[in-house]
């Protein structure tokens, strides 16, 4: 039996820490995110946002170029995840889709689904369904997520088969009780896979976390800006080579450590 | 620099997230208490021993809503999601509404895979006829061949009057709870160590210490707001460090500073390991050490509490418990086998890991929480290693002050406050006494008004020894009530099944739903359930709650007390008791037992009245209303004489009035003032000024350290039934899943159970994720899926699987090995194999 389990302050838990780092934070606001929804769902009426595709599947547009809505895919889903679009469906009719909240995918190991494709259009360099991106979990709704209020629900991230990875729990003093933790569920675009069991579990009425295709869920960081810490990281040093701090003038009967902070 | 990247997200959410809760909770709640004509009460949470406070929505006679009651000590408004559906469980579309008995016609018939509905009358008849042809009222046994299975779920006056009902009324100890299952072990350690039952300390700790220990205990999915609070600590306390051991990788390992995996059962060895480590370092506190604590050792090679035929029992050379005194020369010369190599290599977890565990305790400075559930408690050496771990507190004098303790957290809402203190094990009565004392029995049947030489002083059958009896014949008359005994009792296909079906037997099952056990009995009763009774819970913390009959009970179903009650109706004093026992009362032979337990001029001396809350709404009381006198009141008020007349002291609560006005109080609770820590000057009022420290519940105020080895666990891995098989809980379900499975979000989170298995395993085996298996031991098996991602990582060698799933009956599979001390059977610990279905 395998017996250590590495903590936090050793080396995976931090590499845990660091996908934290890497990762674009997918917890966004409500308003801002209703607003992308409402110009989208006007401009692709063929695809409703809560429809999912089966992994893959790549960008929307190459994929309706390359299926040929054969429903080989549908057929050897074992899990009946996978559907063929019907008249009215308000999908592109005869392809391929899922709804997380009704019937999410379970992530096949040998993701029988594309092999069975006998186009491509479901990428057949895809083997390991951890690299599968069939939209990203977000947090859509703040103000209903159990979590955020501070109950321990957080039933999203414990049904995620990427735990730890794609969902972590950040932990945040509950400054109304003063004794307990909040532990808000915070979504890893590296990591996500956008299976849906999360929205699937969510136990509210209407799910506070929803999978939407990447298009809708994720914002972008301007390229003429850099993460100081992120890229001091990386390089393993300060970028600048050659700066030194100089020592603070202090009264000698302060204890060691108090004052100064040039370091 | 990881640090301030982590300030910065959580200076970022929390302005959200403190925004968000700010106008989300209060300010919703109340307005739906001024708009909706929503009546709010107090109340307790159903669920595990937590005990959060919560506040009960009733309108139009049905509970609407609930929330957590924001004043609550515990959870301070919060509630975790099974507590988040409270107001959904008692409203499953299946409730039972009439009493059912197997067969056609309202005929009984044994054999009868069918089903009649009869009236509450019919029901007591056949009860009454089958429990009088068990019971000799001439046996100097007593009643042996009748039982009952009760629960930490019962309220308290419901445990209470049980136990007077069996011990005093039918002169049978064969009374049980399911709290056997679950917490036996802790009781019997601090039995041992303490002479007096419970923690020390209390929650509060959990924001006193520096460092929490996890011994066995998945806090953050089995109590998931106590989590929060350590969660909290650990977050904003300098140098504050979380200790994790477990025999898988669960999710409270998300929190740990030091994450530990052993090899089940070894726990022996790492507790001797840190008291070796103590005593060698000298870091121990002699002064503690020579005022406060006895060295013992006890029997070992004890066996394993199976049948006496098995050869693990014939080969054991020890039998109980028995203690010794020895020197510390003796005591150092015992653990100093369990060096760090040893350890190391016996449990599989690394030196670093384990020194750095042992350092934090041996730290005078400090103070350090160690906490347990069913992963010490479920152990074939659950006393043991429970006391290996009091032995640690003890050497280092760390308990009994904030922040420092040993503390033994429970699965149910009144495990503490029913199971243990009213008595309801075969072996006990109210207030710590015990029936195998002279002088105990004599004060409880002072007490109860009935002569001496009724209560029987034998202990009755523990839990696993009620389904062992069933099956051979000996248990005859066997009620269960509140809980799912068949769902939950071990090797369910060797013993409970064929007890319950032996056509010798008539088993009653008191449910409000048709549970796996209520589908296995002869009778079943429609039960109220929680807040359609006026009842009261005991958390772990020994804080007493009250509530008050909230909504009536569905079509015709009865709380459990009303059931006991009536039932009592149904005896006169001549039924159950000897001729001498008759002559000794002085009561007539023809009295009912109702008389004599219930309406005898002391439980009955509340008279009926308005039950009125601090606004001036009015409650409804079923038993007012059927016995004419405030049932509950008249029973508790009964008990509380036990804590203040009896030979124990240490159990004083309020009085019954007041609890009804406070949020719970914690005992021992002394001119109006609960207790927070237990035998230290100051904070304990049973310790007078100058003792410092005292165990009072010792005749000399010491407690024991004992010593105890490491000894094997009763069925390990082998050749043909390869892993470990641990079993367990999930978040979303409690139990055995008869309400959160009930709840629909509840089930769709977490529908089915499914086998946690080491990804190398399961490849190994050729399995995929997912792929239907068969899990088997050599007691049954089970068609199940392979799991290998998520919330629960296995080492390789061992798999797990919650029990809550009806579909999936677990305890087919458990072997009930059990502690010979606490005869808690180890749920955690037997072999089985995998193969594909």
């Amino acid at each position: 039996m395998s017996k250590s389990i590495p903590s936090r302050a050793q080396g995976s838990g931090s590499s845990r820490r660091q996908f934290l780092a890497d990762s674009a934070r997918t917890a966004c606001g409500v308003g801002v995110f209703g607003l992308g929804l409402g110009l989208y769902a006007n401009s692709a009426k063929s695809k409703p946002a809560t429809a999912l595709r089966p992994p893959g599947a790549g960008l929307e547009k190459d994929f309706l170029g390359s299926c040929i809505r054969c429903g080989l895919c549908v057929r050897d889903c074992p899990w009946g995840t996978l559907r063929l679009s019907e008249l009215g469906d308000d999908v592109s009719v005869g392809t391929p889709y899922f709804v997380a909240r009704e019937v999410p995918c379970e992530m096949c190991d040998d993701i029988p689904c594309v092999p069975a494709c006998p186009t491509g259009a479901l990428d057949q360099a895809l083997t390991n369904i951890d690299d599968a991106r069939m939209g990203l979990a977000v947090l859509i709704d703040q103000e209903a997520c159990l979590n955020f209020l501070g109950l321990r629900c957080d039933v999203c991230y414990r049904v995620c088969p990427v735990i730890d990875k794609a969902i972590t729990l950040e932990r945040l003093h509950n400054f109304r009780t003063n004794k307990h933790t909040m532990f808000i569920p915070t979504v890893h675009s590296d990591h996500c896979t956008g299976c849906g069991k999360c929205e699937r579990s969510c136990v509210l009425p209407t799910a506070a976390i929803r999978v939407l295709p990447h298009k809708l869920a994720k914002g972008k960081i301007g390229e003429h800006y850099r993460l100081g810490w992120k890229e001091k990281e990386k390089k393993g040093e300060a970028l600048v080579k050659g700066i030194v701090d100089t020592p603070d003038r202090l009264p000698s009967t302060l204890p060691n450590g108090v004052g100064g902070g040039g370091q | 620099m990881k640090l301030s990247r982590r300030d910065f997200i959580k200076a970022n959410a929390a302005t959200a997230a403190a925004a968000a809760a700010g106008i989300a909770l209060p300010g919703v709640s109340s307005a739906n208490a001024a708009e909706d004509g929503i009546r709010w009460d107090k109340g307790v949470c159903r669920f595990c021993g937590t005990g959060c406070g919560v506040l009960l929505g009733v309108k139009g006679g049905q509970m609407v809503a609930t929330q957590g009651d924001p004043d609550a000590p515990v959870n301070k408004g919060l509630n975790c999601i099974k507590g988040y559906f409270l107001s959904k469980i008692m409203y499953g579309a299946d409730r039972l509404t009439k009493p059912l008995l197997r067969g056609k016609g309202g005929k009984f018939d044994k054999a009868s895979n069918e089903w009649s509905e009869i009236s509450w009358d019919q029901a007591y008849d056949i009860m009454a006829e089958k429990w009088k042809a068990a019971i000799d009222p001439n046996d100097p046994k007593g009643a042996t061949k009748v039982g009952m299975f009760g629960s930490g779920q019962w309220t308290i006056w419901e445990g209470y009057a049980a136990s007077k009902f069996m011990k005093a009324g039918l002169r049978s100890n064969n009374i049980d709870p399911n709290a056997r299952h679950c917490m036996a072990s802790a009781v019997g350690a601090f039995m041992r160590a303490f002479g007096i039952d419970e923690p020390m300390g209390c929650y509060d700790d959990l924001e006193h210490a520096d460092a929490f220990v996890l011994w066995g205990a998945n806090m953050a999915e089995m109590h998931p707001i106590l989590w929060s609070r350590l969660t909290d600590t650990r977050l904003t306390k300098k140098g504050c460090e979380v200790h994790v051991l477990s025999t898988f990788e669960h999710r409270s390992f998300e929190l740990a500073d030091n994450g530990m995996i052993f090899t089940p059962q070894t726990d022996l060895a790492i507790a001797n390991y840190i008291a070796n480590y103590i005593l060698t370092n000298n870091a121990q506190s002699d002064d503690f050490l020579s005022k406060h604590v006895n060295l013992t050792k006890t029997v070992t090679d004890i066996g394993y509490g199976l049948r006496p035929e098995h050869p693990l029992e014939k080969a054991k050379t020890g039998k109980g418990g028995k203690l010794t005194k020895i020197t510390m020369a003796e005591y150092k010369e015992a653990v100093s086998k369990y060096t760090l190599e040893y350890t190391t290599k016996l449990s599989g977890v690394p030196a670093a890991q384990l020194e750095r565990l042992a350092k934090v305790y041996a730290d005078p400075k400090k103070k350090v929480m160690s906490l347990w559930t069913m992963g010490m408690n479920q152990h074939t050496r659950g006393v043991w290693i429970n006391g290996l771990v009091y032995n640690i507190h003890l050497m280092m004098g760390k308990i009994s002050e904030p922040g420092n303790g040993p503390f033994s957290l429970t699965g149910q809402p009144s495990a503490c406050g029913t199971a243990r203190e009213v008595g309801t094990f075969a072996h006990r009565l109210p207030a710590d006494l015990v029936v195998k004392n002279k002088a105990h029995r004599a004060a409880a049947e002072k007490i109860w008004k009935v002569p001496v030489g009724v209560i029987p002083p034998k202990p009755g059958y523990h839990a696993v020894l009620h389904h062992r009896m069933l099956k051979d014949g000996k248990l005859n008359a066997y009620w269960v009530m509140c809980t799912n005994n068949m769902q939950a009792a071990p090797n369910m296909n060797e013993e409970g099944l064929p007890g319950y079906r032996n056509p010798k037997n008539f088993i009653v099952v008191s449910d409000p739903y048709f549970t796996v056990t209520a589908q296995a009995a002869d009778l079943v009763l429609p039960t109220a359930m929680w807040m359609e009774k006026e009842g009261a819970y005991g958390n772990a913390e020994r804080r007493t709650q009250f509530w008050r009959q909230q909504v009536k009970p569905q079509g015709e179903s009865k709380s459990d007390i009303m059931q006991l009650v009536e039932f009592s109706k149904r005896f006169k004093l001549s039924d159950v008791w000897s001729k001498e026992n008759i002559a000794a009362s002085g009561y007539p032979a023809d009295k009912s037992l109702y008389e004599v337990l219930f309406a005898n001029g002391q439980v009955d001396k509340f008279p009926k009245q308005d039950i009125v809350d601090g606004s001036g709404n009015k409650y409804d009381n079923e038993e007012m209303d059927k016995f004419g006198f405030y049932l509950q009141k008249g029973m508790y008020e009964e008990y509380r004489r036990f804590q203040f007349e009896g030979p124990k002291p240490g159990h004083e609560m309020a009085d019954f009035d007041t609890y009804h006005k406070v949020r719970g109080q914690r005992w021992p609770v002394i001119d109006g003032k609960e207790t927070l820590w237990r035998f230290r000057e100051g904070y304990d009022p049973h310790v007078k000024k100058g003792e410092g420290v005292k165990f009072y519940g010792k005749p000399d105020g010491k407690a024991n350290i004992i010593f105890a080895p490491y000894e094997p666990a009763a069925e390990s891995p082998d050749k043909d039934f390869p892993y470990w098989l641990s079993t367990g809980r999930v978040l979303e379900h409690w139990h055995t899943g008869s309400m959160t499975n009930r709840v629909p979000e509840l089930h769709r989170a977490y529908p089915n159970a499914k086998l946690y298995m080491h990804p190398d395993d399961a490849k190994a085996q050729g399995f995929k994720r997912g792929d239907a298996v068969k899990l088997s031991t050599r007691r049954g098996e089970l068609e199940t899926r392979v799991e290998t991602r998520g919330r629960n990582k296995p080492p390789k060698g061992l798999v797990y699987i919650p029990f809550f799933d009806a579909g999936q009956l677990v305890n087919k599979l458990t072997l009930d090995a059990t502690d010979p001390l606490s005869k808690e059977t180890d749920y955690k610990k037997c072999a089985c194999k995998v193969e594909k279905a």
